[in-house]
């Protein structure tokens, strides 16, 4: 019998990531072709961001992706002059949450946005990122 | 059924890097609320031992600790909820006793935050939130809490300066507390001076001085059945109220961000359980990790409607002279927060302040004092109201 292969494509998302094994791995697909991605509950239809594989209202696990392509929200921002371990070659760096209604998305602001052109309630757009060290994440840009 | 009573109350002093053991540093708090108690270790029937965890190196501290204190053969265990794991214990205790389980417990709260290096610390920080969807952008405790602070700015007009004003009272009183570890004055210019350590940006809009001391500590609370608080002590203070309450631990879970969800649903509950609003309370321990922490609990308790808190603080009202003193202990800003003891330690500070052996710090003739203390960056909340 051969050794059962590991499903750990989660590894490449973020600067650190720190699990590989998720069931929504597909996630990871889906930004290595440019798309953010969340889950929609076939059941009842609630939309979740982050993507879950499990529905805790209809207690089933029939979901469909729908892509964050719309603009969203700024709703707030922090800019860090010190990060965790890891992060150092990242700094400074803003993290954000963006608010698109049926669901929010927190993530980084785009290096090339300085903090003095951040207001919140401002429209951006979440877009893949390709990291210097080859990982993958997703980063906010003006509308 | 009757009520449940706290018979003693203790803790260390709040150091940085205690030069012992997590046994040794927990033998201090309960060391002082045992003589507190004048009660001896036979008398504890149960213990609940509370800390964050990512700090211990011991594998499982209930058991090492309720062995050094000679609280074997009584059950003990481990319980936590980040930084109000003592909070939490007091909960489970209040439980255990008016279940009619046990009549006497001892909740007992401890940190060696310094039993890691600053290395370790650093790379633990970054797995303080969502492993899988936060975690991997880099994000850390004083930058979730700068994001309230930034929606608070945006929505009411909150100025930088007015979380500095708390800064500078939790520093008044700090100076007078002889187990706070940052004893030092902080005054407004400190963060007006760029070339000032207070002024440094961490995370903005938060600074240096906008962020607790981390510490080493242990307190230690004593429990008891009505009967049994009346038999052993002449001083009990009452457990009104003890509301706890949760929420999404991704920020992009939740709705609100100018205020904690998880505090003022504690709050309702505790408020309702004691037959209490807001204008009842004497005198209160909030959970000021951060200045902004500070701000947001008094909306969030109901001393000002939301977006008046700044209010509060530009009167003077949370000072001991003031309408509703707030952390005249000096809070966790200088008093220190060593994540598990904090909760004991804002609970002791309370019951000395109800029985009116608070020393220089006391208040004028209180009756009935308030809890707030919350886990992560408001992921769980708890509000306990203490009466004489």
């Amino acid at each position: 019998m051969s050794k059962k292969e590991i499903d750990d494509r989660f590894k490449k998302f973020g600067t650190v990531s720190f699990i590989g094994q998720s069931k929504v791995n597909d996630f990871i697909d889906y930004l290595e072709q440019g798309k953010i991605m969340g889950t929609k509950c076939r059941d009842c239809g609630m939309m979740f961001f982050p993507p879950r594989a499990d529905c805790y209202k209809c207690l089933t696990s029939n979901m469909e992706w729908f892509e964050v392509s719309k603009p969203g929200k700024l709703v707030t921002f922090s800019k860090l002059q010190f990060g965790p371990i890891g992060f150092e070659n990242d700094l400074p760096y803003i993290i954000a949450l963006l608010d698109f209604d049926e669901y929010k998305v927190f993530g980084r602001i785009a290096d090339q946005v300085p903090e003095n052109e951040l207001s919140i309630g401002m429209q951006m757009k979440a877009v893949v990122n390709k990291l210097p060290n080859g990982q993958l994440n997703y980063v906010f840009e003006r509308a | 059924m009757g009520k449940v009573g706290i018979i003693g109350v203790g803790q260390s002093s709040f150091v940085r890097g205690f030069p012992g053991s997590i046994k040794e540093l927990a033998f201090q708090g309960f060391q002082e609320a045992m003589k507190d108690a004048a009660i001896t270790s036979e008398d504890i029937e149960a213990s609940i031992v509370c800390s964050a965890p990512e700090y211990d190196k011991q594998r499982s501290p209930a058991g090492v600790l309720s062995e050094y204190l000679g609280l074997t053969p009584q059950p003990t265990c481990y319980l936590e909820s980040l930084c109000s794991s003592s909070s939490m214990g007091i909960r489970m205790g209040y439980s255990l006793i008016k279940s009619g389980l046990h009549d006497v417990v001892a909740v007992i709260g401890f940190q060696k935050m310094s039993e890691i290096s600053s290395a370790e610390s650093q790379e633990r920080m970054g797995r303080g939130a969502d492993l899988q969807w936060e975690s991997p952008f880099g994000t850390m405790m004083p930058a979730y809490y700068a994001m309230y602070a930034r929606a608070h700015m945006d929505k009411y007009g909150t100025k930088p300066e007015d979380l500095a004003a708390i800064r500078v009272k939790a520093s008044t009183y700090g100076q007078i507390n002889d187990k706070a570890v940052y004893r030092k004055a902080v005054n407004m210019e400190d963060f007006a001076n760029p070339d000032s350590r207070m002024a440094g940006s961490v995370a903005s809009p938060l600074r240096v001085g906008d962020c607790c001391a981390n510490a080493d500590g242990s307190s230690c609370i004593i429990m008891a059945s009505e009967e049994k608080a009346r038999a052993l002590s002449d001083k009990p203070v009452w457990v009104l109220g003890v509301g706890a309450a949760s929420t999404t631990v991704n920020l992009a879970g939740r709705n609100l961000f100018t205020g904690l969800t998880v505090a003022r649903d504690a709050a309702r509950e505790a408020y309702a359980m004691a037959g209490i609003g807001p204008r009842d309370i004497d005198v209160a321990e909030v959970h000021d990790c951060f200045t902004i922490a500070e701000l947001m609990a008094y909306e969030n308790l109901g001393f000002a409607e939301p977006g008046q808190g700044v209010e509060l603080i530009r009167n003077k009202e949370t000072y001991r002279e003031g309408r509703i003193p707030v952390n005249v202990d000096g809070g966790l800003l200088s008093k220190g927060h060593p994540i598990g003891a904090t909760g004991g330690s804002q609970i002791r500070t309370i019951v000395l302040q109800l029985r009116g052996e608070a020393g220089e710090m006391q208040v004028k003739d209180p009756e009935i004092g308030l809890v707030h203390n919350i886990g992560g960056v408001g992921l769980y909340g708890n509000v306990t109201i203490l009466g004489r």
